[in-house]
């Protein structure tokens, strides 16, 4: 495995003629958790969804695992190890909670099936009890933790996580960015956490990437960001005093 | 339910205004009649059957309203009383006939389930319907298997039970067609959520398949139905090939317009398909070499005499009833397999969330070709058999009101219910046989049974979906 799991160098992604991206360049090594913030409409999703290939790169490259998938079709990129958690979750409403996470194991019909639940179960107990529930009649909470472990099912080697705390209260919030953390400290799960919720994100992180207008504008440790001034006065209003206290 | 102050003047109102918009509805529907005269046609007036038609509809509407009060008596005599007229009194118009007797029944009907809805909201605050479609969930949940199990005995024993003739099962064998269509359509409107307008063209290709073959290469019923199935699920790949980024209204079009393109293919290609013309004399399936005719050509031979009983032409068609009925159980099995499978749920995926199963790794080409494939198959077989039911195709049987039918069966039935698409294509199929007294007004009764399915029931006669696996623990008590 080489030193670092994915990397992207001037990447320039486009909407019709709108560009949304503009000569992104940032890396993610093995067994960390990467944040990027920015405000809405910055592109922090647009670049997610290019590392899954739609909207694919104008420019640049996306290395994974030093293999270029810059091209590669959207289903083999999830294939080859990268499980993407989308914005707004996107799970299956009518299927029910155990036939939403067999769908995640398509991706990797290699996997032995009844551990790929143990650990999703054992990360977020409440499926289980939820197992024969339909998606739709799922809370937000509970219907982001099916997101990400149905991401989890195919046993990815970098889990992408498109806003997870998007409409859910502070306390599901804090469930839900404790379970990643777990994720990440007992399993060495490499994460990439796209988020508006600054603060959270870069507590969590071990890196941070800050984004304005389809450009990286920012980056730094977790704790460099969450103290530099700049992060503080745009993202993190409320949360300054809470980051002084600690 | 407390009876409120009875106001004359604004049923009267209410009943006036109904009556003045069926007037004008049924003016140039029922008051208006074009009839062949020497010289071309002629416009007649039926003024008499227009002014019976909209006096019903104001006391119907005045019986509506009465029940709505929560009167019952009054409306029920009066429902009760309509039926009799209807059956007695010699009306100008069949049509007429057939809307008294249904309104009077409607209005007892309602007033029936007033009388004992009453009594059951003593029990039950809750509305009607919901707790009705929640029990009726339950009931084929827990008998699910016995009904269906009850369901096909029935269909076995039908060609035997004492009121089936020989009209009756040819018209089942026509209905188990449908019942097929319906099914293959499924995979592909229900299950992948791909709406498709030209599903006919695949049943054609079926038809056409056997009958070319069988026509000329003297090639059987049984040797065809699989070469048959197979051009239909090539040329539904070929279908989906460009229709793979479409969806939802673009993708309608294009298939309709599929639909119509193999429909004109066949018309004009007179050397292949012999054109509008048709082909006839399509031979009729044979058990194991034995054939159902009277005098079996030289070398073979027939039903009758292989054993040893009197010939009767009714058993050619209670064969083609179970060669229909076959086949369809056939789909029906192979259906519930495949919804188990990866395959089958990657389809029902594909209809909730196509992003979502990018991401998650599923390739969209193959599913979406998959379900094209595996629909038109079942077309195509289904086509087979009614060739062979027929002994006569020509384009004409396969234009797009054919499609239009398949799709309702589906719709009307639940989408992705494989028992409600059976109950409606009995419904859509089997009724028009029976409204055929009605003659021109056959498809408003048509229209009409539609309209109501979907005011009473809008996701389909069983919309509820049944999860692809159950946890065993679960099922034993464990619930919540």
């Amino acid at each position: 495995m080489s030193e670092v799991m994915l990397q992207l160098s001037g990447i320039d992604a486009f909407y019709g003629r709108i560009q949304a991206l503009r000569g992104v360049s940032l890396d993610v090594a093995p067994g960390e958790i990467v944040s990027l913030i920015g405000a809405n409409g910055a592109g922090k999703t647009t670049l997610l969804m290019t590392v899954c290939g739609e909207p694919r790169a104008a420019t640049g490259q996306i290395l994974f695992d030093g293999n270029d998938i810059t091209q590669t079709p959207t289903h083999e990129i999830a294939r080859a190890g990268i499980a993407h958690s989308p914005e707004g979750r996107r799970i299956f409403p009518r299927m029910t909670v155990q036939e939403n996470l067999l769908m995640g194991s398509v991706a990797n019909p290699g996997a032995n099936q009844a551990d790929a639940f143990e650990r999703v179960f054992n990360l977020f107990p409440r499926l289980k009890e939820r197992r024969s529930q339909r998606g739709g009649t799922l809370s937000g909470g509970e219907q982001q933790m099916l997101a990400i472990a149905r991401a989890l099912m195919s046993n990815p080697k970098l889990l992408l996580l498109d806003e997870p705390s998007l409409g859910l209260a502070p306390m599901i919030v804090s469930q839900i960015f404790q379970a990643i953390k777990r994720l990440n400290e007992q399993e060495g799960m490499t994460v990439f956490l796209v988020e508006q919720n600054a603060y959270h994100a870069l507590r969590l992180a071990h890196r941070g990437f800050v984004m304005v207008n389809g450009v990286i504008t920012l980056t730094g440790t977790g704790s460099e960001l969450l103290g530099n001034a700049e992060v503080q006065e745009a993202y993190l209003e409320g949360a300054v005093k809470k980051v002084a206290d600690a | 339910m407390a009876s409120q102050p009875q106001d004359w003047s604004a049923t009267l109102k209410e009943s006036a205004i109904t009556a003045a918009i069926a007037a004008a509805l049924m003016f140039p529907m029922i008051g208006l009649y074009t009839s062949t005269r020497a010289g071309g046609l002629a416009i007649e007036t039926r003024w008499i059957e227009l002014a019976i038609g909209v006096l019903l509809i104001f006391l119907g509407r005045i019986a509506l309203i009465r029940l709505r009060d929560g009167e019952r008596l009054v409306p029920f005599v009066g429902g009760v009383f309509a039926v009799g007229l209807g059956l007695q009194l010699p009306l100008p118009n069949g049509l007429l006939t057939v809307c008294c007797i249904a309104g009077g029944a409607v209005v007892v009907l309602r007033s029936v389930v007033l009388w004992v809805g009453g009594k059951l909201k003593a029990t039950n605050d809750a509305r009607n319907s919901p707790p009705l479609a929640a029990r009726a969930q339950l009931f084929l949940k827990q008998y699910g298997p016995w009904l269906g199990a009850a369901v096909i005995a029935f269909a076995i024993a039908f060609p035997w039970l004492p009121f089936a003739d020989r009209r009756l099962i040819d018209l089942a064998t026509l209905v188990l067609i449908y019942v097929m269509l319906g099914w293959g359509l499924n995979i592909v409107v229900g299950l992948a959520g791909l709406l498709d307008l030209g599903y006919v063209a695949f049943y054609a290709i079926g038809a056409y398949s056997f009958a070319l073959l069988s026509s000329n290469y003297d090639m059987s019923f049984w040797a065809c139905l699989p070469v048959a199935a197979m051009l239909a699920a090539f040329l539904g790949i070929l279908l989906g090939f460009p229709v793979l980024r479409l969806r939802g209204d673009y993708l309608a079009i294009v298939t309709l317009g599929f639909g119509e393109m193999i429909r004109i293919i066949l018309i004009n290609w007179v050397d292949f398909t012999k054109g509008p013309d048709g082909i006839s004399g399509i031979p009729k399936p044979t058990l194991f070499g034995l054939s159902f005719s009277r005098r079996p050509p030289e070398g073979t031979e027939s039903f009758h005499q292989f054993f040893d009983i009197p010939y009767a032409s009714v058993d050619r068609i209670i064969f083609l009833f179970y060669v229909a009925l076959g086949l369809a159980l056939l789909t029906n099995a192979f259906i519930l397999r495949i919804r188990k499978l990866p395959i089958g749920r990657a389809w029902e995926a594909l209809r909730e969330d196509e992003i979502a199963c990018r991401s998650l790794g599923l390739n969209p080409t193959n599913i979406k070709l998959s379900a094209f494939a595996l629909g038109a198959m079942f077309g195509g077989l289904a086509g087979a058999v009614f060739a062979a039911r027929q002994s006569f195709i020509s384009p004409e049987s396969f234009t797009f009101i054919e499609s239009a039918i398949i799709l309702a069966v589906v719709v009307l039935g639940g989408m992705g219910s494989q028992i409600g698409v059976a109950i409606a294509a009995i419904l859509l199929i089997g009724l028009p046989e029976w409204f055929r007294e009605l003659q021109d007004y056959r498809m408003l009764a048509f229209g009409a049974l539609m309209v109501a399915i979907m005011v009473w029931r809008p996701k389909g006669i069983l919309s509820f979906r049944e999860p692809t696996l159950r946890l065993h623990e679960e099922d034993r008590g464990a619930k919540q």
